[in-house]
């Protein structure tokens, strides 16, 4: 069978010898690969050995070959994040080891942390307090200086880590206003009545006259301070100012105070590193409301 | 005889030559799906992952059903950009027990596989309601119709049973309980007893009301539950000492990122 066996048929235009199959009078030409194919395929032959030795490559008992390189994805990771971490270790031995006043005070450390901050701002915080840190309904303005739980780069470090009212961190801020409205805590005409004298702090016409003004001693007073300026400890906000963070409407008054607020801001202490917190809360700080 | 001559040999017999693919195409089919018989070998000894609630796992479903996976992925590679974006690069045991798993192929979104906890829930109703409100270049359709559609709680323990048929280990008293472990799950403390959710699921289960209507167990519930748990669910504190190579500071970009708290 094999073609030595046979009498061989040569083609008489090219004299290339055919298959000896015949269609119709037409004949094909049994022309041998390409030698320089065949040598390429040759060479990935071989190749892929020298791939089977320095590579992972074959399945055995309890995982794979590890290969002579010990190459890993995960590795390669590492080396590309050491990379960047080499880059950046010049500032970061000093970032680390200093505290937030001398970032403040060191030029040079301050211009790090407020271009980290502001990378990782754009990527974790924009999505809720604005690309431009300016905030919308239900989410705070970053740039102003009206705090709701400190403006204090110390401040502002605890709330990135902690967060607002996150469920099973210990250390978050944590307080509720009570819905004065749902739970029945007060009557229709005592809501209306110290909605209207929040209305009247709004516009700076309230007075002691009002009939709010006892209502909101008695029910108000104790978080949000007898002058209704707020008390950062339980994250009252001022109400005498013209910053309101649900509306300023009296509708949205009236819903805040019937179904009460609570806000929440996720906890980043195990989402981001270190680092990366404290070059945020110096970033907020400096976006225009940070304080002493 | 010139060996290069005899593949003549294989091309005029058929069945010699069908038998020659066939032991062929096995040795690379057995190279690389045998392996993966063993869960072993592909799934970390990680702690912490555990089934959806009934709850989560509803909300999965409608994961499926809006073709959220067309648009979003839940995959994080180990690459250096994705790791510092998106955190910890994403482990097999993470997505054991989705039947079938919500890798994806596709970014118009972002990547989604640590999700939980990002935000808030009142953010994911926000932006699920128009998110054009929270993120203004974004072109995602609104989901508003999932504040008005309830959850169908009656199905719930069918859907556990199927997968524990297909191995998830969902035990018979979580089968038994899916639809009130749902309204726990949807409701919290103090207006419903979560004792038994966390018996059950473990004491760091998201327990709340999240879509903001105390009144219906809605497929927004549902959703939110299931993104807020995404990525959270393995303890990386104590994945460490498991696989050092994987899991070392200088691998995680977001260094200790624990999935349980």
């Amino acid at each position: 069978m094999h073609d030595e066996d046979k009498k061989k048929d040569i083609d008489e235009l090219s004299g290339i010898e055919t298959t000896g199959h015949e269609w119709d009078g037409l004949k094909e030409l049994n022309n041998p690969l390409p030698r320089w194919w065949v040598w390429v395929f040759l060479v990935t032959c071989l190749w892929s050995f020298w791939y089977f030795i320095v590579y992972p490559a074959w399945p055995v008992p309890g995982g794979a070959t590890k290969g002579t390189s010990g190459y890993t994805q995960f590795k390669e990771l590492a080396e590309s994040q050491q990379e960047i971490i080499a880059r950046q270790q010049a500032y970061l031995e000093k970032f680390e080891a200093a505290d937030f006043d001398e970032i403040l005070n060191d030029p040079a450390l301050y211009s790090f942390a407020t271009a980290g901050g502001a990378a990782a701002f754009k990527d974790n915080c924009a999505t809720c307090h604005g690309s431009g840190a300016e905030g919308s309904k239900g989410y705070p303005n970053l740039n102003d200086d009206d705090w709701l739980w400190g403006g204090r780069v110390e401040d502002i470090y605890t709330t990135i880590q902690h967060g607002i009212r996150v469920h099973n961190d210990f250390d978050t801020h944590m307080s509720q206003m009570p819905a004065f409205g749902k739970e029945g805590l007060l009557k229709a005409d005592d809501i209306n009545a110290v909605v209207d004298y929040v209305v009247g702090l709004r516009d700076g016409k309230a007075s002691e006259d009002m009939a709010g003004h006892t209502i909101f001693a008695q029910n108000c007073a104790s978080c949000h301070g007898t002058d209704a300026k707020g008390l950062r400890e339980f994250g009252a906000p001022n109400l005498t100012d013209a910053i309101w963070l649900y509306g300023s409407k009296r509708a949205d008054i009236y819903h805040s105070v019937f179904y009460a607020r609570a806000g929440m801001m996720p906890a980043w202490k195990n989402r981001l590193d270190e680092n990366t917190i404290r070059q945020l809360a110096i970033y907020v700080h400096q976006l225009g409301g940070g304080e002493e | 005889m010139n060996p290069l001559k005899n593949h003549e040999f294989l091309e005029k017999r058929s069945i010699v030559l069908l038998l020659a693919i066939i032991v062929t195409v096995l040795i690379g089919g057995i190279v690389e799906i045998v392996p993966l018989f063993r869960q072993e070998t592909v799934i970390e000894p990680v702690k912490g992952v555990r089934p959806y609630t009934p709850l989560e796992l509803a909300g999965y479903n409608i994961y499926l059903r809006e073709g959220c996976y067309n648009c979003h992925s839940q995959q994080i590679r180990p690459l250096r950009d994705e790791v510092t974006r998106y955190g910890h690069y994403s482990l097999a045991a993470e997505s054991m027990y989705d039947h079938p798993f919500q890798w994806g192929s596709k970014r118009t979104g972002p990547d989604l596989a640590r999700v939980g906890k990002k935000y808030s829930d009142a953010w994911h109703v926000a932006h699920m309601m128009n998110p054009r409100s929270v993120v203004p270049e974004s072109i995602m359709p609104s989901y508003s119709f999932l504040m008005n559609r309830g959850v169908k709680m009656h199905d719930l323990g069918h859907h556990l049973s199927a997968l524990k048929a297909v191995g998830v280990p969902y035990d018979e008293a979580m089968i038994e309980n899916a639809d009130k472990d749902a309204y726990a799950q949807a409701n919290g403390e103090p207006r419903v007893d979560i004792a038994g959710l966390q018996e059950r699921y473990g004491e760091n289960v998201n327990a709340r009301d999240f879509d903001g209507q105390p009144n219906i167990v809605s497929e927004m519930d549902a959703l939110i539950a299931y993104l807020q748990v995404l990525g959270t669910m393995v303890d990386f504190e104590a994945t460490k000492d498991v696989d050092p190579g994987a899991v070392s500071k200088a691998t995680l970009g977001q260094d200790d990122m624990e999935g349980g708290e």
